[in-house]
Formats: C-alpha cells, sequence, structure tokens
C-alpha cells in the first residue's frame, strides 16, 4: 500500500503491486455488463407481453414437466420458435416471452437434434405419444430419440404436490391457495379416465386429459399431459401486432 | 526488488525488468494492425448499436436508427411468402375439387403444398408415402374407414377422428371385455370367428368357437362392422371382411380389440393449417394411390 | 541435459529455496488424466447413440439425455477443471515465490471436496437429477458445496499471491484471478433456486423465461470465457514461455487484451439468444460485444505465438510444446468463429445446428484440450523429478492422432450443421418448405459417424497419453546427480 502513495502516478504497474486493486478492479469489470443486460429485462414492461391464457401447469402437467427436465429433453429438443420465416412456417408462430413466464427453468434449448417442442401441444394424439416415447424407432425409423419406456412403469409421487405448487408461489407463480388446496385431486382427476374434472377444466382451461391406467398416473402420463399443453395456451386470434412487441 | 531491464538479443526489444520463475516480459508495442482492426471493430459494434435495438436504460431501451424489430421483420418475411403462394393458393381455396383437376397448374401446386404439409404433420403418424402403421391408417391402401372421396378426406382433416373439435368424426366401439358385455370365452369366439373373416383362420379354433362366434359376431358386432364383415363409413369400423387392417392380424390384437378398443384419434388441422393447405392435402392424400 | 534447456530458465541460483506444495498439484494432475479418458469415452459414447440411437440401449441410466450432461461435465469440470486448480495451484506459488497460503491440509481438502463434488454430480445426473441448467445441471446441494469448496480456493490463490515474495503479479496470475472471481459470481447468480423440501434434491429457479434465459447464458457463454479461456490463458502465459525458455512477447498486450477481453466478455451473452424471446436490444448488444470481442481474444494468441518467436526450432525436439502452440492456433480459429456466429443472419443458420457443436469442440478439443496436454506434459517429468516423459515418441504418436481426431471432428460438424441449417430453410421453387425434419436428421447420419470416428482418434492419443504418464511415473528416478535441475536451479 505505502508503495502506491510514494508513486506519483498510477500506472499498471500500481495494479500489478497490489493484489487487492486488481481484485476489485477486476470485480468492476466483470460486473458491468451483466448489470446492464439483466436488471433492466425485470424493469422494462414490455419485456413480456401482455396477453391472455398463459396460466400456471396443472399440478400433472408441472410433474410432467419436471421429468422434461429431469431427462435432460433440453439437450436434443428446443422450445423456442425464432422470429425467422421458416421456422415460423414449420413449427407455428414465434414464441413469445409470456408463454414461458411460469418456466422455472426456462427449457428453450440451444441444439435440435429433434423438432422443436414449442408448440407440440395437440400435434398428436395421446396415444401417439405413449408409442413414440415408449419407442420412437417404431413410429420415426430415422429418430434419434432414445426410447423412454420406463417412464410407463413407474407410478408418480403425489403425496408433495401441494409443496411443489407452494415452492412455485415463492418464485412468483400464481397458484392459488384454492389451487394448493385442491393439487392432489386436480392431479389425480387428469389422469383417471371418467373423474369429474370440472374444477380441473376450470383451474387450468385446455388441460389435456391422459387415458392413465387406473391406477396411480405413471411418470409417462404425467410427461405427456405436459407436452400437450406446449403452446396451446396462448389465444393468436387477440393480440394485435404492437402488443406483440417487446 | 530492483528491476533489472534487458535487452531481448533476438528481437533486439527490452523487458519489463521483472523476473517470476525465470520467466521475463518484453515490453513489444502493441501490433498496430491488430489495434486497428480492433478499432474498427469497435466503429462497427457502435455502429450496430446505433441503427439496432441497444442499450437500455431503467424502463426502456433505445429503438435504433433503423427501427428494426425482428418481429416486424419475420411477419413481413412471412406475409411476403404467403403472399407469393397465395397468388395460387386462394385460387386453390377458391375452386372446388373438380375445378383443381382440370387445372394442371392449379393441381401442381396443391399436390406440392400436400407434399410438405403431409411430410411436416401427417408423416410421423401414417408414414412416408402415407404406408401406415398399426394403428394409424395405410392412406395409400384404399381401405377407407371413413370415406376415400375428397370431400370426405377433407372433412376428415379438417375436424379429426374423436379429436374433440367441433365436427370430429366420432364413434366408440363397445369395450365388450372390459365393460363385461361379453366374457372372455366369448371374446375368444368372435375373435376367432373374426379371423375367418381376416383370412387368416386360427388353427386352434375348432368349428363349434368359430360358429359359436359368428353368432355372437351377428349380435354384437354386425351393426357397425356390417353382416358380412364388410365395415360401415357411417361408424368409421374398418372392413373386417378385408386384409388391409388398422391394428394388425394376430389373434390376440383381435382379441384385445374387443376387450378394450383403442380408439384411435386423429387431430383436427382446422385449426392449425388454412383451408387452402387442407384441401392441397386432401388431393395429395387422394393421390397417394387409395382415392375414390 | 536436453530437459534443462527444455524446460528452460527457473529461479536466479542465489534465491532461497521455497519448499513449494507440489503434492496437491501431483493430484490434480493424475485427476485430470483420469477424467479426460473418462470424458473422452463418454463422448465417443454419446456420438455412437447418436449414429445409432440403439446404443442408448433402452436403460435410463444409459440414455442420452442423461449422459450429455456427464461429458460435458467431465470434460469441462473434471477435465478442464483439475488442470485448472492445479496448474493455477502450480503457477501461484512459483511466480510469487511463496508457498501455497493455507497449508496443505486445506489444499487437499480442496483437492477431495472437488473430486467428490464431481462424482456426486455426474452420478445424480445418470439417476436423473439434473436442474437442465446447460453446464450447471447439479441439483442445489451440490451448488452448496461447490461454493464452498470455490471460495476455499480463492481463499488459497489470494492468500498466496498476498504473501507473494515478487513486487508484481505475473500475468498469469492476473488470468486465474479473473476465472476464479468470475466463476464464483456466475455461479452464484446462476444458481438461485428455491428447494421443495430440505430434504429433497428437487428445486425451483428463481427465476423464469426470458430473464432466466438471459441469466443462463450470461452463465454459460462466461463459463466458456472465464472457465475455458481466461483459466487456460492463465496455462498459456506459465507454460509456454517457459517451455520455449522465451520472454512473453508483449507486456502492453499483456495488459490490453487482458482487460479488453474480461471487461468485453461478460457482455456477450445474448449471442445464445437471438431472434428468441429475449428482447431485441439484448440481442444487439450480445452480437455487438462479440465482435468487440475478437481482437482482444487475438491478443492472447498473439502473445502466445510470438512468444515463440527466435525459438521455433523447439517444435521439432518438444512434442509437448507442439500442442501448446497448435492449441493456441484453435484458440485463434474458435475466437474468429464465435464472433462470426454472433452475427445475427449468420446466427440464423448456425444455431440449433451441429455448427454449434463443430465450433465448441474446436474450442475445447483444440484449445482446451491441447494446451492442456502441452501443459501436462511439461509438468509431468517435473513433478515426478523425471528426466523426461517415458517416451518422446509416444507423444508424437498422440499429437498427430489427436490433431487427425479434431479435424474429422470439426470438419464434419460444419459441414453436417450447415447442411441442417440450410435444408430447415430450404423452400422449393413454389414458396413451400422443402423438407420435413427428419430428412435432415437423416441426411446428416454419415457427417455423425465420421465424428465419432474422430472422437475415438482423440480417446486413442488420450490413453497413450494416460499410458506414458504412468509410465514415467512408476519408471525408475534418475540418480541424484542426474536430475533435472529446471526445478530449482537458474539455467541462464
Ligand atoms: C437423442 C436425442 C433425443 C432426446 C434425448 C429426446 N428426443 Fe424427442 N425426438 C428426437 C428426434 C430425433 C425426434 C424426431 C423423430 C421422432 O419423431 O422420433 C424427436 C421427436 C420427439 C417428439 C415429436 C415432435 C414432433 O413434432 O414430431 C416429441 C413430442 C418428443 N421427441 C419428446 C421428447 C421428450 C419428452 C424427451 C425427453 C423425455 C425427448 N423427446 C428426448 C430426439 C430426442
Ligand atoms: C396423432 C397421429 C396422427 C396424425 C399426426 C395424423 N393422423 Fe390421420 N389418422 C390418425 C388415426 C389414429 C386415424 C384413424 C383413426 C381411427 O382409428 O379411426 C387417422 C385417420 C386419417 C384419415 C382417415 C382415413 C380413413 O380411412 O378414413 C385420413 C384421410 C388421415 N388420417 C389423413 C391425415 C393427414 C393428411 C394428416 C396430416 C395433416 C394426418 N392424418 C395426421 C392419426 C394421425
Ligand atoms: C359402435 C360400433 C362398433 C361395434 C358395435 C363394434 N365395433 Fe369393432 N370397430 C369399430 C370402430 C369405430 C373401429 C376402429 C376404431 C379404432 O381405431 O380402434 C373398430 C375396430 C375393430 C377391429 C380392428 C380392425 C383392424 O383393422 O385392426 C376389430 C378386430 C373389431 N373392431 C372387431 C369388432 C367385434 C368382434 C365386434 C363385436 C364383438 C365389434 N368390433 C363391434 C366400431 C364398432
Ligand atoms: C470471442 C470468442 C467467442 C465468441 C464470440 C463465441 C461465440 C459463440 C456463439 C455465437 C455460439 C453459438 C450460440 C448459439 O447459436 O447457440 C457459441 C457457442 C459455444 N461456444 Fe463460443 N465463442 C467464442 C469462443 C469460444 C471458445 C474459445 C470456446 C471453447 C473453449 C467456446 C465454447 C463454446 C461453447 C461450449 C458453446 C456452446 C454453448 C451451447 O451449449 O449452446 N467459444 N459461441
Ligand atoms: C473424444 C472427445 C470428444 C467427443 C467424442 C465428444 C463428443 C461430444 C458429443 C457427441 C456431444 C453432444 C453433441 C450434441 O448434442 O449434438 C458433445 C457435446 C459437448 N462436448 Fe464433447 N466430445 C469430446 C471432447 C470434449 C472436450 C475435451 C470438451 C471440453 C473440454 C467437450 C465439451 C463439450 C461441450 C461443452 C458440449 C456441449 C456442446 C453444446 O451444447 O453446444 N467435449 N461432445
Ligand atoms: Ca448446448
Ligand atoms: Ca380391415
Ligand atoms: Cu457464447
Amino acid at each position: 500500500m505505502s508503495d502506491i502513495t510514494k508513486k506519483p502516478r498510477f500506472t499498471h504497474g500500481t495494479i500489478e503491486r497490489n493484489a487487492f486493486i486488481l481484485l476489485v478492479l477486476a470485480l468492476i469489470a466483470i460486473s458491468i455488463g451483466g448489470i446492464v443486460e439483466i436488471i433492466p429485462l425485470f424493469t422494462i414492461e414490455t419485456t413480456v407481453e401482455h396477453v391472455k391464457g398463459v396460466r400456471p401447469y396443472a399440478p400433472l402437467e408441472l410433474v410432467g414437466r419436471n421429468i422434461y427436465v429431469r431427462e435432460g429433453c433440453y439437450l436434443c429438443h428446443s422450445q423456442q420458435i425464432r422470429s425467422l420465416r421458416d421456422e415460423v412456417e414449420r413449427y407455428g408462430h414465434f414464441s413469445l416471452a409470456a408463454e414461458s413466464m411460469y418456466d422455472h427453468p426456462f427449457q428453450w434449448g440451444s441444439k435440435r437434434i429433434g423438432p422443436d417442442l414449442a408448440r407440440v401441444g395437440g400435434k398428436y394424439s395421446n396415444d401417439w405419444h405413449y408409442q413414440h416415447l415408449q419407442n420412437p424407432q417404431a413410429l420415426v425409423p430415422e429418430s434419434l430419440m432414445p426410447r423412454y419406456a420406463f417412464l410407463a412403469t413407474r407410478p408418480i409421487q403425489i403425496d408433495n404436490i401441494a409443496d411443489h405448487l407452494r415452492t412455485n408461489v415463492i418464485v412468483g407463480v400464481p397458484y392459488t391457495s384454492e389451487d394448493i388446496a385442491h393439487a392432489q385431486d386436480d392431479l389425480l382427476a387428469q389422469a383417471t379416465p371418467g373423474a369429474d374434472v370440472t374444477g380441473l377444466m376450470q383451474r387450468y382451461p385446455k388441460a389435456n386429459l391422459v387415458p392413465g391406467n387406473g391406477r396411480t398416473p405413471t411418470e409417462l402420463d404425467a410427461l405427456i399431459a405436459y407436452l400437450q399443453v406446449l403452446g396451446t395456451m396462448v389465444d393468436f386470434a387477440d393480440p394485435s401486432t404492437e402488443n406483440l412487441q417487446q | 526488488m530492483t528491476t533489472h531491464i534487458e535487452k531481448d538479443p533476438h528481437s533486439g526489444t527490452e523487458t519489463t525488468g521483472h523476473v517470476w520463475d525465470g520467466l521475463r516480459e518484453l515490453n513489444t508495442p502493441l501490433p498496430k494492425w491488430w489495434l486497428y482492426t480492433w478499432l474498427a471493430c469497435i466503429v462497427w459494434a457502435f455502429g450496430l448499436m446505433l441503427l439496432y435495438p441497444s442499450l437500455p436504460y431503467f424502463t426502456g431501451y433505445w429503438h435504433g436508427l433503423l427501427g428494426y424489430s425482428t418481429r416486424t421483420e419475420v411477419m413481413q418475411d412471412v406475409a411476403k411468402i404467403a403472399g407469393q403462394r397465395a397468388l395460387v393458393m386462394d385460387k386453390v381455396a377458391a375452386a372446388s375439387f373438380e375445378q383443381i383437376r382440370a387445372t394442371p397448374a392449379l393441381l401442381a401446386e396443391a399436390q406440392t403444398a400436400g407434399r410438405t404439409s403431409f411430410a411436416n404433420n401427417c408423416q410421423p403418424c401414417h408414414g412416408a408415402g402415407g404406408g401406415g402403421r398399426p394403428g394409424y391408417p395405410a392412406l395409400a391402401a384404399g381401405a377407407w374407414l371413413w370415406g376415400g372421396r375428397l370431400e370426405d378426406i377433407q372433412q376428415t382433416l379438417q375436424h379429426g377422428i374423436r379429436s374433440g373439435a367441433e365436427g370430429a368424426r366420432d364413434s366408440q366401439m363397445p369395450r365388450f371385455g372390459v365393460d363385461g358385455v361379453l366374457k372372455p370365452e366369448e371374446i375368444v369366439q368372435v375373435a376367432s370367428f373374426v379371423m375367418t373373416l381376416y383370412g387368416t383362420p386360427r388353427r386352434e379354433a375348432s368349428a363349434e368357437t368359430v360358429a359359436a362366434g359368428a353368432a355372437l359376431f351377428a349380435d354384437n358386432c354386425a351393426a357397425c362392422h356390417g353382416e358380412k364383415g364388410q365395415g360401415n363409413r357411417e361408424f368409421g369400423a374398418p372392413a373386417l371382411a378385408s386384409r388391409t387392417h388398422l391394428y394388425g392380424d394376430s389373434f390376440e390384437i383381435v382379441q384385445g380389440q374387443i376387450t378394450n378398443p383403442h380408439m384411435g384419434v386423429m387431430p383436427a388441422w382446422g385449426g392449425k393449417l388454412d383451408p387452402a393447405t387442407i384441401k392441397s392435402l386432401a388431393i395429395y392424400v387422394h393421390d397417394l394411390g387409395g382415392g375414390e | 541435459m536436453s530437459d534443462a534447456v527444455l524446460h528452460g530458465a527457473t529461479l536466479p541460483a542465489r534465491l532461497p529455496r521455497v519448499d513449494y506444495n507440489e503434492a496437491v498439484v501431483r493430484k490434480f494432475m493424475i485427476a485430470a488424466m483420469f477424467w479426460a479418458v473418462v470424458a473422452f469415452c463418454v463422448g465417443c459414447y454419446l456420438a455412437a447413440e447418436m449414429s445409432w440411437p440403439a446404443f442408448n440401449l433402452g436403460y435410463e441410466f444409459t440414455n442420452f439425455g442423461r449422459l450429455r450432461p456427464v461429458h460435458t461435465s467431465a470434460a469441462i469440470f473434471a477435465f478442464g477443471g483439475s488442470m485448472l486448480f492445479g496448474t493455477a495451484m502450480y503457477v501461484v506459488q512459483r511466480t510469487c515465490r511463496a508457498r501455497l497460503f493455507g497449508g496443505s491440509a486445506l489444499a487437499d481438502f480442496i483437492f477431495w471436496g472437488y473430486q467428490f463434488f464431481i462424482v456426486m454430480a455426474a452420478l445424480s445426473y445418470v439417476m436423473g437429477f439434473s436442474k437442465s441448467r446447460e453446464y450447471a445441471e447439479p441439483e442445489w446441494h451440490l451448488d452448496l458445496w461447490l461454493t464452498l469448496i470455490w471460495v476455499l480456493f480463492a481463499v488459497v490463490f489470494i492468500g498466496t499471491l498476498i504473501k507473494r515474495a515478487e513486487p508484481h503479479i505475473y500475468v498469469a496470475n492476473w488470468f486465474y484471478l479473473a476465472f476464479i472471481l468470475t466463476v464464483a459470481v456466475l455461479h452464484l447468480g446462476n444458481n438461485l433456486t428455491v428447494p421443495v423440501s430440505f430434504w429433497g434434491a428437487k428445486s425451483y429457479a428463481l427465476f423464469s423465461g426470458t430473464q432466466d434465459a438471459m441469466i443462463q447464458w450470461w452463465y454459460g457463454h462466461n463459463a466458456v470465457g472465464f472457465f475455458l479461456t481466461a483459466g487456460f490463458l492463465g496455462m498459456m502465459y506459465y507454460f509456454i514461455p517457459k517451455a520455449a525458455n522465451r520472454p512473453v512477447y508483449s507486456y502492453r498486450l499483456s495488459i490490453f487484451h487482458f482487460w479488453s477481453l474480461i471487461f468485453l466478455y461478460i457482455w456477450a451473452g445474448p449471442h445464445h439468444l437471438e431472434y428468441t424471446a429475449l428482447p431485441d436490444w439484448t440481442q444487439t448488444l450480445g452480437m455487438a460485444f462479440s465482435i468487440m470481442l475478437w481482437m482482444p481474444s487475438w491478443g492472447g494468441m498473439i502473445n502466445g505465438l510470438m512468444t515463440l518467436s527466435g525459438a521455433w526450432d523447439k517444435l521439432r525436439t518438444d512434442p509437448g510444446l507442439r500442442f501448446s502452440v497448435t492449441a493456441v492456433g484453435f484458440y485463434g480459429m474458435s475466437t474468429f468463429e464465435g464472433p462470426v456466429m454472433s452475427i445475427r443472419p449468420v446466427n440464423a443458420l448456425s444455431h440449433y445446428t451441429d455448427w454449434g457443436i463443430g465450433h465448441v469442440h474446436s474450442g475445447s478439443l483444440g484449445w482446451v484440450a491441447f494446451i492442456s496436454f502441452g501443459a501436462l506434459y511439461y509438468l509431468i517429468p517435473v513433478l515426478w523429478g523425471r528426466e523426461r516423459m517415458y517416451s518422446v515418441k509416444l507423444i508424437s504418436w498422440h499429437y498427430w492422432i489427436a490433431t487427425l481426431g479434431i479435424v474429422f471432428y470439426i470438419t464434419s460438424m460444419w459441414v453436417a450443421g450447415i447442411m441442417e441449417g440450410l435444408m430447415w430453410r430450404a423452400y422449393d421453387s413454389q414458396g413451400f418448405l422443402q423438407y420435413s425434419f427428419i430428412e435432415s436428421i437423416a441426411a446428416v447420419h454419415p457427417f455423425l459417424v465420421i465424428r465419432l470416428v474422430g472422437g475415438l482418434c482423440f480417446l486413442t492419443g488420450a490413453l497413450l497419453m494416460a499410458f506414458n504418464m504412468i509410465m514415467t511415473i512408476i519408471g525408475p528416478r534418475p540418480a541424484l546427480n542426474a536430475m533435472p535441475q529446471a526445478a530449482f536451479v537458474a539455467g541462464e
């Protein structure tokens, strides 16, 4: 330290001779970019578009999403249709920020070994997904996708679903106390044929009922419930072009 | 520590005078080309930031001199290519199937549109070229469930089958086994009979079994599948007296179908594809080889 | 004798000898070699799965989605990380002329703690625990453990800097320091999650959607910039001048490229999110700063390559140095390619395709792995007090087979990536998309197989190296008077 005070000028030598100065200056240098790029994303109103229809995931969908996250499907599949002509024509309307606003974490992906899944919901039947996930090559011979047959035999954990919803509330997903109270019923109703689904459908419009096996829903049921809701929430007849400008 | 500046004999440049574990540094000036290329990159980068949306402030951001937005651009791009296609596709949309057939240029366009849309949307279920696979009908085979005229196909595509969409083709084969309508041995009997219609009779089945099955068939199945198992398009009930099968020709499959029918779902494409594309798909599917 | 020349000058003899902690460095070098083989084996296995999906075997533990993070973590964090920890600890001691701060117990704790983290992370992916944040997959409890290890590592490193006997901090240490600080900040910022329960592994990311994407790629890009770049530049700044026995080319260039590199890198993250639902303004910043980053990166390359002027002949006699120099060449190549890929219209084509994978591996095989191999070939004899590696010829074989492997790998991925990009956007004369997605998958199959062949070459090279390393270590120690004096004595 005494070295600096004696020196008439602050040169690079000053920095090199003092680990503390080097450390502080380096910290400053590496902080600016992140601050400028990240903080405004929370403060600029238009970052997330105002569109109708996006809702939190139904309990079964949430469980399915966790399986998607666990299995690392994002390593092969993007969930982000870029604003480029061919992508919009192949996969549908370009993805909106609003569509992943309840995605903790986001799953946009960075590689397409398989097709984009941002709007796969409703594109195929439940049946097709059951067969495809268990044996993709049986349906698409050229597919590189692994078999996920093991998901079909594994029951999901049901008793802690309310905890999952509560944790989501902490990170900002607007589940209501009613949603949390009904979490377990809603989860079961979505995967039980013939169950009363009026409450489920009220809380989670457009939820896709999966056939299930009449017993505890499997991981495969949950995953398919999730896949079938992807990209179906926003009503694209509604937003005007200006509303979509970020 | 004193610094001890030396001259590097090879380059003639001086060192900075520090030594670490025997390592020294030359005090070579910045290479000019490096500095100028960097400055050029900086100018380029700031040019981009000036022209395009860039630096943010707390509640907004610099929109750029060009007024550029990736979203506006893609909407224009899509509109442009759609406009280009519309020159013909609007005619496809407006024309009747007969008119399209009569106009080679229109027909060619519709077939192209149909082929590409089929590859992207239908192939994962119906297979390449509409070859079909268990549960997903072979569209080229001519064994239609719901009808093979252009209008029939168009309607199937528009609304789907058991898709839950409005106007969807719908029918339910009863769950004879699961719901206890037929006993397991009766199902074996009726399935054995169906195998004779399939043309692949079951070796283990005795004549009595098949006869009992025939009677059960007349009572339970003929209403949909027809007296002779010729099928009925009103219900999308497949012809059983045929060699083309929706699910397959093994005894187990037939038994399974009677016990707990699959009830395949075909999505509705109405909301997802525009009418001209659906029309084109109908023509393409029709021309795969099975059209009526 | 030749080795003393090969490894260059060290301390002037009159300086007192410091009892450096080299035991921990030896451990890290062994770990690095081990993890290199693991990472390359898993990489080859993934390449096989992509060529023939039957290799997924239908088991949950062996499928692509679970194994891929094992590969990336083993390559970057286990192999790369062990190299960085080990060489940072080696270099900081030597260039500060001070024993590692904190004592050997702390150093050993860092070693074992880090290895424990890696093993647990790999096991957890295979067993189905993942945050699915690319390059930050471990769940929250492992993140916390890593935070502890990292802080201790920073303490040891900075502590050694502070107690140094040299007045100036050597440039290699600037880079190591920036790497340690930034990765700490990135790790904390990117892994903010809320666990569902204290007892379970599952957690939910604190942020979502667009903001989460930005944070992830702020992290992801700078994991490249600081883990795979700044840290390894530190390695370069010690081992190349050392092995070449030449002064660093330009001190002024070091200053300019160090500060500009660390300042600009942080901004470039959004180039991973072009045309997405991240707002346009952020994307433009990502592109613009990537362009400005080109020359600062090349500053490192120039300093690395030009340090050899006057010693190019050493490349013939020292195949280890050949690795380091080729590495700097690949570094230059991938830091040119990166800014090109950041330009919006280029990214429109390259993103989501195998072009990215080609870019990654020209950086990671060509730069990260090669600079590590160079450092290892230098360090092994020094650390174990051997005259030279067991077989210099095997180093040459390793060099050529690995280089061939890289060429196969990156050229096949470029072709595959550009093919995918072009097929996805191809329109026929009537204005319809020409190919279905699956046609592009079928079309690139041959190139995926060529990539596998490249990977196998690279792996073979690493096995030769491991053999060479083992033979060197278990081989006889030279008699005391024939010992290479490189480690202790000046060779002026
Ligand atoms: C190794 C790469 C890979 C992994 C991992 C992978 N997939 Fe796929 N996926 C593919 C490929 C290739 C296709 C295209 C061919 C096909 O339909 O099988 C595909 C297709 C799909 C489709 C049909 C999409 C469409 O529009 O046709 C769905 C849905 C799907 N995958 C879901 C998943 C889910 C869910 C997971 C994780 C549990 C997963 N995939 C993991 C490679 C992969
Ligand atoms: C999710 C899978 C799936 C997709 C995707 C799909 N289909 Fe189908 N399709 C089916 C199933 C299942 C049936 C038969 C339903 C049944 O069992 O009655 C069917 C039936 C049909 C039929 C009626 C056949 C008949 O015999 O009457 C036509 C025509 C048809 N599909 C055309 C298409 C076209 C064209 C597309 C693409 C735009 C398409 N399908 C996409 C599953 C699919
Ligand atoms: C209410 C109408 C209805 C009745 C009654 C009915 N079916 Fe069906 N059947 C269908 C329909 C619709 C399908 C195709 C549905 C599908 O995709 O599963 C079908 C499919 C089948 C198939 C599969 C055909 C193939 O090509 O793979 C068999 C076999 C069959 N039925 C047998 C029977 C027998 C035997 C009975 C009586 C015990 C019966 N069905 C009664 C409507 C009916
Ligand atoms: C100036 C230097 C560099 C720039 C500007 C740059 C830029 C880029 C760009 C634009 C992408 C593609 C993003 C996408 O479209 O998905 C990318 C990906 C990547 N680069 Fe670089 N790159 C640079 C140097 C390097 C180096 C030296 C390495 C390796 C050691 C490297 C490793 C990676 C990795 C691992 C990815 C993949 C990220 C993912 O998972 O998607 N990059 N880089
Ligand atoms: C034998 C050598 C190697 C082989 C065969 C290999 C193979 C692979 C394969 C098959 C993938 C998946 C690609 C995809 O998803 O399309 C991959 C990804 C990756 N590998 Fe390697 N790899 C090797 C060495 C390395 C090394 C040494 C490193 C780093 C130091 C590395 C870093 C990565 C990274 C960062 C990715 C993710 C890329 C991305 O997401 O964009 N690999 N590798
Ligand atoms: Ca990636
Ligand atoms: Ca039939
Ligand atoms: Cu990057």
